[in-house]
């Protein structure tokens, strides 16, 4: 098979005495979430064609303790953290890509405190760097032209103030890049942030993510990207609670990288 | 007898001075009333920071309308204190525009003055209009009625009022140097009261003499009665913005605090080496009573300096999802609770003797319901909104966490998420084991 991926684990490099460039943090969603796996995969696609020497944690990763800690169940997010921290220390890891904002931002800004430090970045801003140090290129313009809108993931945007890199990648796709009428530091939530995704959301109008799918429909696009395999899921739930599956995709950098590089 | 007017101007000042140190007072009493934290780093980013949010109101900005209205007043508020130091001399010292020989440079500052307070009274009313003719969104929702409602328009009037009587003052002054009246030197530029001056054609001097005294006199004692209204208004972030920018978050803002007595407890418990039945460790200190936030003591001085800051403008509720979206969730009324229930914790303890006592009420239930405190998605927008660097969040997170470790009386679906967390390892019942099917699957 082509495409089959090169996923080396971080026991296998250590057992042959290697240590890869970046270790990936793949997270709960991208290991578990049917639809956030396949962006796992397009991620991993593209870090092959770049020829990165990375690695993954597999069996030895955990959840980072982001949804313990925003519910407030401070504990259980220490446990979590510090066992991570100790497997990772173990490795000796430096540098981190993480294709989910939440990891991101746990792993960036909460580990040091706990003995973690690690240069943590986002999938898009590696991706960037990939493409600015020519380790991989597009071909094809299957996007060229297509209009594009991008929805900030609260936990990249604001939380952390990168909203460059993932709209200097559509950009690449000789797409149309079209902002929502909130956008940028303005970025309204999809919904799931502080362990929403894992719960019921109280009464009110409606679901935010229907209010941010009617945000993003506003723009008529015909895709909607998304940087977070959370944002990803209900963005999808909202386009399809609109019935328009049809007309709209939703789909991650990644997977609009991937596809566009004909991986 | 020549010296009365000198003498109770002294009394007044000193009352509306004496009366507005008490309330200070009582207010970093409140404040103090928190936990105690850490913020002595960054000392040049934090000042950098007042400059710029306070100072330069780069953040009111946001939003074009009510950010250049705002500074109008603002600008306005602090020239016109200038005037204010003149007036203080002139009342103590029996005198009459003590600083004319300033010349040319005097006239300049009175004309700019006088436009100044054009500028105010047409901002104040495009403000009124907004609050009460168009009825923006924000200023309309369940928290802004009584008081708060109430607050935010009698400001409007009183700096009308205080306007129109200096413009008026000007006014009668004119006529009066106009008159070559003696004491009414010819001094000053009157850009506007000129226009109002001719109002008063045909008033002999005297009447035109007291006319200038009483809206001289209700103009300071305006200002003093507005200095003393600011404690139990918004208004106070005319004072606090400054503190409350210095002190604001310099942490990137997804980035929570991890509270130090919890590290400490898991140190303990994944320490294999530990004794189980050694005594706790020596630093004991950093145990709280309890974890998170059940009532205004139990947050930090910094969220409380935050309460009394906050301008109730709504700008944070405005963008919050929770409440675009029908929730209770307000963010401002996050803040307003806070302050309310720390008033009363206030007055509790003036009550007894400096001692507070328990009243069977706290912040959360009392105030904030856990409905509340459970929409929100934890998305920073309210805290990128403020003005004036509010972490409304904060507060949130810390109830949260006093609901979770303290009563554990968190949301069924999320007590299965988090031991789902404990047992597998993700919020999903899935086995850790199968962590890399993914890489395996087609
Ligand atoms: S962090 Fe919470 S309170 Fe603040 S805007 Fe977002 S949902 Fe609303
Ligand atoms: S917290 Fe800030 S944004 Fe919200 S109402 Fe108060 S001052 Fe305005």
């Amino acid at each position: 098979m082509a495409n089959e991926l090169k996923v080396p684990t971080m026991a296998e490099l250590f057992a042959a005495g290697q240590k890869p460039e970046v270790l990936f943090w793949v997270g709960c969603a991208g290991s578990f979430d049917d639809r956030a796996k396949k962006i796992t995969k397009a991620f991993v696609q593209l870090l092959n064609r770049a020829k990165v020497s990375f690695a993954v944690l597999g069996t030895e990763e955990s959840c980072t303790g982001d949804p313990a800690k925003r519910s407030g169940n401070e504990f259980l997010f220490q446990m979590q953290a510090v066992t991570n921290i100790e497997v990772m220390n173990a490795y000796g890891i430096n540098k981190i890509v993480t294709a989910c904002p939440h990891c991101f931002n746990t792993i960036k800004n909460e580990y040091p405190g706990l003995g973690g430090h690690y240069e943590v970045v986002h999938h898009t801003q590696f991706l960037k760097t990939l493409f600015d140090d020519k380790r991989i290129t597009l071909e094809g313009g299957q996007f060229k032209g297509k209009r594009i809108t991008y929805h900030d993931p609260c936990y990249l945007g604001r939380a952390n103030n990168v909203y460059e890199a993932p709209r200097d990648l559509i950009r690449k796709l000789d797409a149309e890049l079209i902002e929502m009428k909130s956008c940028k530091e303005k970025g309204l939530c999809c919904g799931a942030g502080g362990a929403q995704m894992f719960k019921e959301p109280e009464k009110g109008d409606k679901d935010v993510n229907i209010e941010r799918t009617e945000q993003a429909m506003e723009t008529q696009p015909e895709i909607i990207a998304a940087g977070c395999p959370f944002c990803n899921t209900m963005m999808t739930d909202g386009v399809k609670n609109k019935e328009k599956e049809g007309a709209i995709a939703v789909m991650d950098i990644a997977e609009l990288m991937a596809s566009a590089g004909d991986l | 007898m020549e010296y009365l007017p000198n003498i109770i101007f002294l009394v007044v000042l000193i009352a509306g001075i004496g009366f507005f140190t008490k309330n200070v007072k009582r207010l970093s009493r409140n404040i103090k009333l928190g936990r105690d934290v850490d913020v002595s780093d960054n000392t040049s980013q934090r000042w950098k920071n007042m400059a710029k949010i306070a100072l330069g109101q780069t953040k009111m900005v946001v939003r074009p309308i009510a950010g250049f209205l705002h500074i109008i007043v603002y600008v306005g508020f602090i020239i016109i204190n200038i005037e204010v130091v003149e007036i203080i001399l002139d009342g103590l010292l029996g005198t009459h525009r003590l600083f004319a020989p300033l010349g040319t440079v005097y006239d300049i500052l009175i004309g700019s003055f006088e436009i100044l307070a054009f500028l105010v009274i047409v901002a104040v009313t495009i403000f009124w209009v907004r609050r009460n003719i168009i009825r923006i969104k924000r200023f309309i929702k369940p928290e802004m009625t009584g008081w708060p409602k109430n607050d935010g328009n009698l400001i409007l009037y009183i700096e009308l009022v205080l306007m129109a009587l200096f413009l008026t003052m000007n006014g009668a002054d004119y006529q009066l140097q106009q008159m070559g009246a003696a004491h009414y030197t010819e001094a000053g530029m009157f850009p506007v009261s000129q226009f109002i001056a001719p109002l008063f054609d045909g008033m002999t001097m005297s009447s035109l003499i007291t006319l200038e005294r009483t809206t001289w006199w209700l103009h300071i004692i305006g200002i003093l009665c507005f200095l003393n209204y600011l404690y139990y208004s918004k208004h106070l972030h005319i004072l606090l913005a400054f503190p409350n920018t210095y002190y604001g978050k310099l942490a990137p803002k997804g980035q929570f605090k991890n509270l130090d007595a919890v590290t400490a407890e898991v140190k303990l418990m994944m320490d294999p080496s530990a004794d189980p039945f050694a005594a706790p460790a020596e630093d004991e200190a950093a145990e709280p009573a309890k974890f998170g936030a059940s009532d205004v003591m139990d947050l930090s001085w910094v969220q409380l300096l935050n309460s009394y800051t906050c301008t109730e403008c709504g700008r944070c509720t405005d963008e919050c999802p929770a409440n675009q979206t029908g929730k209770k969730l307000s963010p401002r009324k996050i803040m307003m609770d806070t302050r309310d229930r720390l008033e009363e914790v206030g007055k509790n303890i003036d009550a007894n003797k400096g001692q507070f006592v328990d009243d069977g009420k706290q912040l959360l239930d009392g105030y904030i319901s856990r409905e509340e405190l459970w929409a929100c998605t934890t998305c920073n927008a309210c805290v990128q909104a403020c003005p004036v660097s509010i972490d409304p969040l904060s507060i949130i997170m810390d109830m949260r966490q006093y609901l979770v470790m303290e009563e554990s009386a968190a949301p069924t679906d999320l007590n299965n998420m988090m031991g789902n967390v404990e047992n597998n390892g993700a919020p999903w019942p899935f086995n850790q084991m199968d962590r890399l099917n993914w890489a395996k699957e087609e």
